[in-house]
């Protein structure tokens, strides 16, 4: 048999928990980006505003939420202007709630090409987290207006040093998601009750995650039950970064990172299992 | 010998009958159990074979079972049996779309499946960007489409549309692009279903031609197909599967005969019911010898012979054609009637044959029955029947000699 090149293969029926080809994922790099470009183009094609509705849609979510949390509820956003508050939360937990949406009904979604070609299925669910990011990075671009704004004009913000760490929130945040999406997304293949789960546990989620109100509020000897949710510490301390409230904390951010990298490897070895065989059952 | 680039050992693929409903989890459960203790898979021993006229005992069902081949480099293989003998799961392991249940194949060499045209076009982008992510979703790199985009474009003949919405072509527009793409993708082995047949008679030579194009360059290709026809012409070697094992593996032509006189049922009589709302249809079709008796095979040489039965249900001009077709799919020969004029009331229109003498084989007969000039009952090779050939012995057999389906006696002199 001729030993040459890196084309040889073999099909087995279980792959073993540890057998991930990063090489061939990486051959696979055009497809990632291409995928990518397809998401964010489709998504706009035919609408008038385009990507502008990446503005609209967190715009009128604050307005909302600072009039309904803000006005009529009266929680409190810990000094730091109502409308600055609640787009922060809302930017970054959009991005991290679409991760986690869009990967988790991967298998589902893409069965009729899954079904068809083979790739390395992991690059689907990259190529969203990357699309998402994209899409943030539009949304950060209001944000970043609407802050400027307030440092201007009011005197409540106070921007901090732990801003440099932006790109290490994110990464946690998409890992995360991208994590748990992964896992969701092989369980959905066989047990689809876990979409409708996923609907609306990702909508309460948020409440829990500090989204709406700064955890300040809880009482400081409760405030671990709040830290359990590793969202929690990653949306203080952007907030800290932000706005300069918030609590920053090293302790529960480093839990948070732990906790990422666990869920990561879970949902990639889930993901990996199930790939081989989820036509059959999907 | 040469590379063997695909050896496949002990395949076997299970599926599961019926819905994944209520008794999955519990299974799963008993499942995860079981192999926890290092016991054999509860759902694995089933040994019930497929064939889906019969009612298995079990719910579990073997696919595939212990195929072993071997296929070496520059090879075209044709994968042949009926609907549900495992052609189609065959291909699918092959396309690491699903893993087999037991066994492994080596592959060895860059492979690309065609299992449909156009995997993941998307409508809302143009001919141009649906080219770069079919192509990179078939394996392609982005420099390698770049570099064949203007030959797949001329292929395609879709230029003037290249930057519209795909969503805006017309079908026909559609699979030509997408089949451009899969034209020129330049793997080292190529396995293709027959979907890809489907289109205008012209797409279809088109695809079989590029099949041979790739089999001539020295690649190997795995061809799935009903039409015997394209077996017989691409490929030099066939796998003939049945209930899910390999039945024969062998030269095509042979393979293709004892598929043929395995799998298809010869008949000797044709009952149709009537049908009250055309003017007249046929009821009955009997293949007849010369002693008027019943048949299902003719000598080769011999009259044929086809009785129809005829029950009319308004006076007008009724034509009847019939057609011969090779059971690869060739037409051999058709002719209608000239035009009769019947009344209510049941006939027997009677058809016979002495010119043409067909090579020892199998083939189908098409009738089609006119009224006033149109088509009213079109029925596609509805009878198959057997042509045999008397050999010194005074024993029949059915082996073709020789190519093609006539037997003629020119005559060859020197001047």
């Amino acid at each position: 048999m001729s030993e040459n090149n890196n084309y040889t293969f073999v099909i087995k029926p279980k792959r073993t928990l540890w057998e991930i080809d990063l090489k061939e994922i990486w051959r696979y790099r055009d497809l990632l980006f291409l995928l990518v470009k397809r998401d964010f183009i489709s998504v706009y094609k035919q609408t008038i505003l385009g990507p502008v509705w990446f503005f609209i849609q967190p715009l009128l979510i604050t307005i909302t939420f600072t009039i309904i949390f803000g006005q009529v509820a009266k929680i409190s956003t810990g000094g730091a202007p109502e409308i600055l508050f609640y787009l922060t939360g809302i930017t970054f937990w959009n991005y991290f709630s679409s991760c986690l949406t869009s990967t988790s009904n991967t298998f589902v979604s893409n069965a009729s090409v899954f079904g068809k070609v083979y790739f390395p299925r992991l690059i689907v669910p990259l190529s969203v987290i990357i699309s998402n990011l994209m899409k943030l990075g539009i949304q950060l671009l209001l944000l970043l207006m609407v802050w400027v704004y307030y440092i201007i004009n009011s005197d409540a913000v106070h921007p901090q040093i732990e801003l440099l760490l932006m790109p290490f929130y994110l990464l946690v945040f998409a890992l995360m998601g991208l994590g748990f999406g992964l896992i969701f997304s092989a369980l959905t293949t066989k047990y689809r009750d876990l979409t409708f789960l996923i609907a609306f546990g990702v909508q309460l989620l948020m409440y829990a995650s500090a989204v709406i109100f700064p955890a300040s509020v809880v009482p400081a000897d409760k405030q671990w039950i709040l830290f359990l949710n590793p969202l929690v510490s990653l949306m203080e301390a952007i907030k800290y970064s932000f706005l300069g409230q918030g609590i920053f904390s090293w302790f529960y951010l480093a839990y948070s990172t732990i906790f990422t990298a666990i869920i990561l490897v879970i949902g990639v070895l889930v993901f990996n299992k199930v790939e081989k065989g989820f036509i059959d059952t999907v | 010998m040469g590379n063997i680039v695909i050896k496949a050992e002990n395949i076997s693929k299970q599926y599961r009958l019926g819905t994944i409903g209520t008794k999955t989890l519990a299974n799963d459960f008993k499942r995860w159990l079981y192999t926890m203790q290092g016991k054999e898979d509860p759902f694995l021993k089933i040994g019930d074979t497929n064939d889906r006229s019969q009612k298995g005992s079990s719910e579990y069902v073997w696919a595939l079972k212990d195929i072993n081949f071997d296929i070496e480099q520059g090879e075209v293989i044709g994968i042949i049996g009926k609907n549900g003998a495992g052609k189609s799961t065959l291909l699918k392991i092959l396309s690491r779309v699903t893993a087999p249940t037991t066994g492994q194949i080596t592959v060895n060499g860059r492979m690309a499946s065609l299992l449909e045209v156009g995997t993941g076009f998307h409508p809302e982008l143009s001919g141009r960007e649906n080219v770069f992510l079919n192509g990179a979703i078939m394996g392609m790199t982005k420099t390698e489409i770049r570099k064949k985009f203007d030959e797949i474009v001329d292929f395609s003949g879709v230029e003037r549309y290249i930057d519209t919405p795909v969503k805006r072509y017309s079908s026909g527009m559609y699979v030509r692009l997408a089949f451009a793409v899969a034209a020129h993708l330049e793997p080292e082995i190529l396995i293709v279903d027959e979907v890809l047949a489907v289109g205008d008679a012209e797409f279809q030579k088109k695809c079989l031609g590029k099949m041979k194009d790739v089999s001539g360059q020295g690649r190997t290709v795995l061809f799935v197909s009903h039409n015997m026809g394209a077996i017989q012409s691409l490929c030099s070697r066939s796998i003939y599967l049945k209930h899910g094992t390999i039945q024969q593996t062998g030269e095509t032509d042979k393979i293709i005969n004892y598929y043929l006189s395995h799998e298809l049922k010869t008949e000797d009589e044709l009952n149709l019911k009537v049908n009250k709302d055309i003017p007249a249809c046929v009821t009955q079709v009997r293949l007849l010898n010369g002693e008027d008796q019943k048949t299902k095979a003719y000598l080769s040489g011999e009259t044929l012979r086809f009785a129809f039965n005829i029950d009319c249900q308004a006076q007008g001009n009724y034509q009847l054609g019939i057609g011969i077709a090779s059971a690869l799919d060739v037409n051999i020969f058709s002719e209608v009637s000239e035009l009769m004029e019947l009344n209510n009331g049941t006939f027997e229109i009677d058809y016979q044959n002495i010119q043409v003498k067909l090579a020892p084989g199998n083939y189908a007969l098409t009738f089609n029955l006119l009224y006033n000039g149109k088509s009213i009952q079109y029925c596609e090779k509805v009878i198959n029947f057997e042509v045999l050939e008397i050999n010194r012995m005074g024993e029949t057999y059915s082996l073709s000699k020789g190519a093609g389906f006539l037997i003629t006696q020119g005559k060859f002199t020197i001047n």
